[in-house]
């Protein structure tokens, strides 16, 4: 006669069904330099190339310190759009999210565990432009806790924005219209005064930024930097990030409810 | 309380006017080897889904270790382990570490965990190759970490979805004797699905034959051969087979004859006795056979006796 298993494992806290995917991702992370060399290389250009090309002509205007202008841009740049969505697209390709999915696992922590991890890459991210404008002369008016409330906001924003990859990944599993999705973000990014203050732009480009959620994080990030503690410049940057992460995380969790649904 | 660790009534599943599983009833006892036995897109898979909770049936009910996969699924997957068709894993990960994740998203704590790891990376049996990419695996080694990682919360139900698919001969025998081992050592009751007859009739405690969406056959493999008769001739034809089936019917001491795309295979007590008896009656009537071969039954005649069709391709069709 046979004995029967009759041992039974315990579900996982929430936290703790985070925490493993989140720490399988970020494991993830340092096995894809490809994938960091870019998501670095491209600020980097822009804001070298935009202060090369631009500073002496703006810094015209009295009262703007160019170098700082463009840090925010730069680190916005960085943390945008970076994202474990091609992970997902792998993991939905390979049959790895089943494997999971017929774990008990809870299936909101599979998404929440990478954008932990998209954090932590943002942060790293956001550090290293940081100290590039700081090697070049930026610095806080608001002191250090100013630059933890501009950290704060470029994750805050980073997340809000990885709604969209996740929501192509989970809707497509195809990678290649994950990394065309990052294409939504040049409109974001370059119909803002990214280049110039809002004072200097006319015509629609400045009808358009006004209604462009980045333009108001940018300023809120710049407050930060240059004008000290501005409370509605700094609220209305919130208001753009929970704006656009409402819907975006309500795109990426109707996703994934639509792709682990077993009907 | 109930002995059965796997239990459906009508279970089936349809994708718009497509019925991928009929009205299956399927009863698994606790510790039992079950054979799901079945050609390619005969449904087998679409079950396993659905045991697993992966996919939600569209009439019927199932229990999976005591709990209705619809209602409970979660209570279910806590007390499953699946190895699905294609080795699932991820490529950019060391085996221990797929192990250590899969331990954790069953909530076991650090020092189990641990423990559990060391048996499944001792079962996986991979060597040194444990810390190294999975990218880096053969198949066979692939096969057999995703059969540990299936197993790491020790389930009380294993579901292998076509276990030895791809492997090579020697691949394949360890992992029958693993699931024999984990069978007999650990009481897991087994659901195998295969388009092998050899491991079916290897692994099984019972077999359900599976076609077209719909159980066909189920017993125990010696029952399911005996039913066909204790010894077979094979009768490969190229003329008419249906005229050569009468003749063959019309003989005494022949139990049954079952029609292939190219030829019979006759039923009887007693083949050695019987096979002159067939040449000369074929002979006789003008029929051509190309080979009169004697064997027992296999479980591809259970199969073709009750499709008409054969599963393997190496048979008489």
């Amino acid at each position: 006669m046979r004995n029967t298993a009759e041992t039974v494992s315990n579900r996982n806290s929430f936290v703790a069904d985070v925490s493993a995917v989140a720490s399988r991702a970020i494991r993830s992370l340092t096995r894809e330099p490809e994938f960091i060399g870019p998501a670095l290389a491209i600020p980097i250009f822009f804001f070298v190339v935009n202060i090369g090309a631009l500073e002496a002509f703006v810094e015209r205007q009295p009262g703007i310190d160019y170098r700082a202008f463009q840090l925010p841009v730069a680190i916005v740049f960085a943390v945008t759009g970076i994202s474990r969505a091609n992970m997902l697209v792998i993991d939905i390709q390979t049959g790895y999210l089943d494997r999971m999915l017929v774990t008990p696992i809870r299936r909101t922590a599979l998404l929440l565990g990478l954008m932990i991890a998209d954090i932590v890459l943002a942060l790293a991210l956001a550090t290293v432009v940081l100290v590039l404008g700081f090697v070049v002369g930026v610095g806080f008016e608001t002191g250090v806790p100013g630059l933890m409330a501009f950290l704060a906001l470029s994750m805050a924003w980073s997340l809000a924005f990885t709604g969209f990859p996740y929501t192509v990944a989970l809707r497509t599993g195809n990678p290649a219209a994950v990394n065309s999705a990052f294409l939504i973000f040049f409109p974001f990014a370059f119909l803002t005064p990214s280049m110039l203050p809002r004072d200097l732009m006319s015509g629609w480009l400045k009808t358009v930024s006004a209604w462009n959620p980045v333009t108001y994080l940018l300023e809120g990030m710049r407050s930060v930097i240059s004008a000290g503690w501005d409370l509605s410049m700094i609220l209305k940057a919130v208001a753009a990030i929970v704006g656009l992460g409402m819907v975006t995380f309500t795109m990426a969790f109707r996703s994934l409810s639509k792709r682990v649904a077993t009907g | 309380m109930s002995n059965l660790a796997i239990e459906t009534l009508g279970l089936g599943r349809s994708f718009g006017s497509n019925i991928a599983v009929g009205e299956v009833d399927i009863a698994v006892r606790k510790g039992e080897i079950y054979g799901f036995l079945g050609p390619n897109g005969a449904g087998k898979s679409t079950t396993v889904r659905m045991l697993c909770t992966l996919l939600r049936p569209t009439s019927g009910a199932a229990k999976v270790a005591g709990f209705d996969v619809m209602d409970k699924p979660e209570k279910v997957r806590l007390r499953i382990g699946v190895a699905m068709q294609d080795a699932a894993l991820d490529d950019k990960q060391s085996g221990r570490e797929i192990l250590e994740f899969q331990g954790r998203l069953f909530g076991l704590d650090a020092k189990t965990r641990r423990e559990r790891v060391e048996k499944a990376i001792h079962l996986a049996d991979i060597g040194d190759s444990i810390d190294d990419w999975v990218r880096t695996y053969s198949g066979g080694m692939k096969r057999r970490l995703d059969l540990a990682a299936s197993l790491v919360h020790d389930p009380q139900v294993l579901f292998l979805d076509e276990p030895t698919t791809g492997l090579d001969p020697i691949s394949r025998v360890r992992v029958w004797e693993e699931v024999r081992r984990l069978n007999r050592e650990n009481g897991v009751t087994v659901f195998l699905t295969t388009q092998y007859l050899e491991e079916a009739d290897e692994l099984a405690d019972r077999v359900g034959i599976i076609d077209r969406g719909r159980i066909v056959e189920e017993g125990t493999p010696t029952e399911l051969k005996r039913a066909v008769g204790s010894d077979l001739i094979v009768v490969e034809l190229s003329g008419d087979i249906e005229r050569a089936s009468e003749i063959a019917r019309s003989l005494r001491d022949v139990s049954e004859v079952t029609v292939g795309s190219n030829g019979l295979a006759i039923s009887t007590n007693d083949a050695a006795a019987l096979i002159s008896t067939v040449a000369v009656a074929f002979n006789q009537h003008g029929i051509s056979a190309n080979s009169l071969t004697i064997r027992t039954p296999s479980l591809d005649d259970v199969f073709l006796r009750a499709t008409g069709h054969r599963l393997s391709t190496e048979s008489v069709q």
